[in-house]
């Protein structure tokens, strides 16, 4: 280490990367849904069975048929690919259900937190409301009478799971805005969106981030459920999809909700162990420990 | 004085939000796609011209939408949430006759899980270096990732065959008959996977949580003064830290009972529960819309009285509160 040349100084960036590899857990995690995203992207390439399509005796189970390796559901559909071809709807749906909530909520808390406040008082009171309600029915009652497609599912969770993202984002903002470095930069004349964007939210992203990955975990959960019941895009493989038509069946054939469910369970947990990784990594006062 | 002005404000800004939720539903119904006495009538409930008509009539679908939005709140502010086409009943009939097995096993679910969640946290909290602390920790992650019906139907899967000392669905056993005594019996025997299979999900997350509050508060410099008078370490946590400790806990109650709620729709749906979850799952299937809609406002009623509910427990826990007369 030479002190006198300061661009030998890790980015903070490059120091939080370092600091989250040498967290097992979140390697660990990282693993698991690194291998999910290749599976989603690649996976269909390589294992091109439909998984609509009848292939086998009903409810085989694995390793009996070499055609359907992970057995077959209730109408001789193959697990392995409903898994391969499910990978891609279910973590498009939770990716894209996550930005929403976390565009909605950074949004609402940012405005809150700034301005303070009569803004803040009736922004938190609309947050208070959305986050007291009965989500599943709420999103239940939104795609039974819309429709059961990709967009309006995924709105439909990003409208339910915002306000603890804005909390978070209001709590940051307020402790952020009276440091030094803010007035100073509203002193030498940044306006308001400057500031927000340029000056505060930066300072914010740590804990943003950390709460981002378990959002992306939460919203696969949300639409594992609304497809286990049945309310998911009918034209795509989900894993809730899955589960949710084989439940019946569940007493004779435990695969055909077992390995789904173990899908989803691993995905979920890799993403929360990013969480607790990233957690610790950008957060200076544990990485000493 | 105060503590009532507080408790006014609440109640307003809980009828707000009921409005708000019978607002929604009145545009849901509005901007579905297809005739709203269509909507209304539920599109498989072998509505004939004549219901339609009545439908129109009734809910003045010829009027203009602000005078229609003032009758639909009107309607439900009488507790009239609509008809069922499909039951051929009343929806508020519906609902109150599934809205005890509802909360047995919301009440049931959530006393397993804050009795379990406690004591393993704070267990954890007092040796948290242990083997057990770890095994907490990872309990926590996998009831925190692991879908709540996966988790029942790998119960069923375990006592439907393989180990059947519990029954695996509905909420009473029709073949039998006995006494007052044995129907009491034979509901907790049903209502245990469900409660087991909803409680364990928010034990995880009690557990974490009140792990993390309890070795803050053990940290503490009253603790420590509560050690150097020399008094037992289970008169500290139980007289002392613990109350302290439970605080996030409860707050986290009330703001998660929604959540528990849709996490009880799943459940009750796996067991075939005969409750308010059963019966929405049932109405997305037959397009049944106004026991649906129905459905969620007296959701969002529950939900709202159970949020006063916890903020009235953590009043009574947290004297500070009381004594500033719910300045919180």
């Amino acid at each position: 280490m030479n002190d006198s040349h300061i661009s030998e100084v890790p980015s903070p960036l490059r120091e939080a990367w370092v600091a989250f590899l040498r967290n097992r857990a979140g390697v660990f995690g990282l693993g698991i849904v690194g291998a999910v995203i290749l599976l989603s992207v690649f996976g269909p390439l390589i294992y091109p069975v439909d998984p609509f399509e009848i292939v086998a005796a009903p409810l085989t189970p694995p390793a009996e048929n070499a055609r359907v390796p992970l057995g077959s559901d209730y109408l001789g559909r193959d697990i392995l690919s409903g898994i391969v071809h499910g990978a891609r709807v279910t973590l498009f749906v939770g990716g894209a259900a996550a930005a929403m909530t976390v565009v909605i909520g950074v949004l609402v808390g940012a405005a809150a937190g700034y301005w303070g406040g009569r803004t803040d008082r009736f922004l938190m009171r609309m947050t208070e409301f959305f986050q007291v309600l009965p989500a599943l029915l709420f999103a239940m009652a939104l795609v039974t009478l819309l429709s059961p497609s990709i967009p309006i599912i995924a709105t439909a969770i990003g409208v339910v799971s915002w306000p603890a993202m804005a909390r978070l984002t209001r709590a940051e903002f307020l402790r952020i805005k009276s440091q030094n470095y803010v007035i100073a930069a509203r002193s030498s004349g940044a306006g308001d969106l400057y500031l927000i964007t340029r000056v505060i939210l930066p300072n914010a992203a740590a804990p943003l981030i950390v709460s981002t990955a378990l959002v992306v975990g939460m919203a696969i959960l949300f639409e594992a459920g609304l497809s286990f019941l049945g309310l998911g895009d009918a034209n795509v493989m989900s894993w809730g999809l899955i589960i949710g038509s084989n439940r019946d069946y569940v007493i004779d054939a435990w695969w055909t909700v077992t390995i789904p469910g173990l899908a989803i369970f691993f995905t979920v947990l890799g993403l929360s162990l990013i969480g607790d990784g990233l957690n610790d990594a950008l957060n200076p006062n544990l990485r000493e420990r | 004085m105060q503590a009532l002005a507080n408790l006014g404000g609440r109640l307003l800004s809980a009828l707000v939000l009921i409005g708000c939720v019978i607002v929604f539903n009145f545009l849901l119904i509005n901007i579905a796609p297809g005739d709203p006495a269509t909507v209304i009538a539920g599109e498989m409930g072998g509505a004939s011209e004549q219901v339609l008509a009545e439908i129109r009539a009734a809910y003045g679908l010829d009027q203009p939408m602000l005078v229609r939005l003032g009758t639909y709140v009107m309607r439900i502010a009488t507790g009239d949430l609509g008809y069922s086409y499909y039951y051929n009943d009343p929806v508020a009939d519906l609902i109150l006759s599934r809205l005890g097995p509802t909360l047995l096993l919301l009440i049931t679910g959530l006393g397993i899980a804050i009795v379990l969640g406690v004591w393993l946290g704070v267990l954890s909290a007092l040796r948290p270096d242990s083997p057990f602390s770890h095994l907490v920790t990872v309990f926590s992650l996998i009831g925190y990732s692991a879908p709540v019906f996966w988790t029942g139907l790998l119960l069923i899967i375990l006592f439907g065959s393989a180990w059947p000392i519990f029954p695996i669905g509905g909420i009473r056993d029709v073949t039998q008959s006995g006494g007052p005594l044995f129907h009491v019996f034979d509901v907790a025997h049903h209502l245990v996977l469900p409660a087991l299979t909803l409680g364990a999900v928010y034990t995880a997350q009690y557990a974490r949580l009140c792990r993390a509050s309890m070795l803050e508060v053990l940290k503490s410099d009253y603790v420590r003064t509560a050690r150097a008078k020399g008094l037992r370490t289970s008169v500290i946590v139980g007289k002392h830290a613990l109350r302290n400790a439970i605080l996030p806990v409860v707050t986290i109650i009330g703001l998660q009972i929604g959540q528990m709620l849709s996490g009880a729709v799943l459940v009750e749906t796996v067991f075939n529960w005969p409750g308010l979850g059963t019966l929405a799952f049932e109405s997305v299937l037959r397009r049944d819309y106004p026991t649906l809609l129905g459905i969620l406002v007296c959701s969002t009623v529950l939900v709202v009285i159970v949020n006063m509910l916890t903020e009235l427990a953590y009043r009574l826990i947290d004297p500070r509160i009381r004594a500033a007369g719910g300045a919180g």
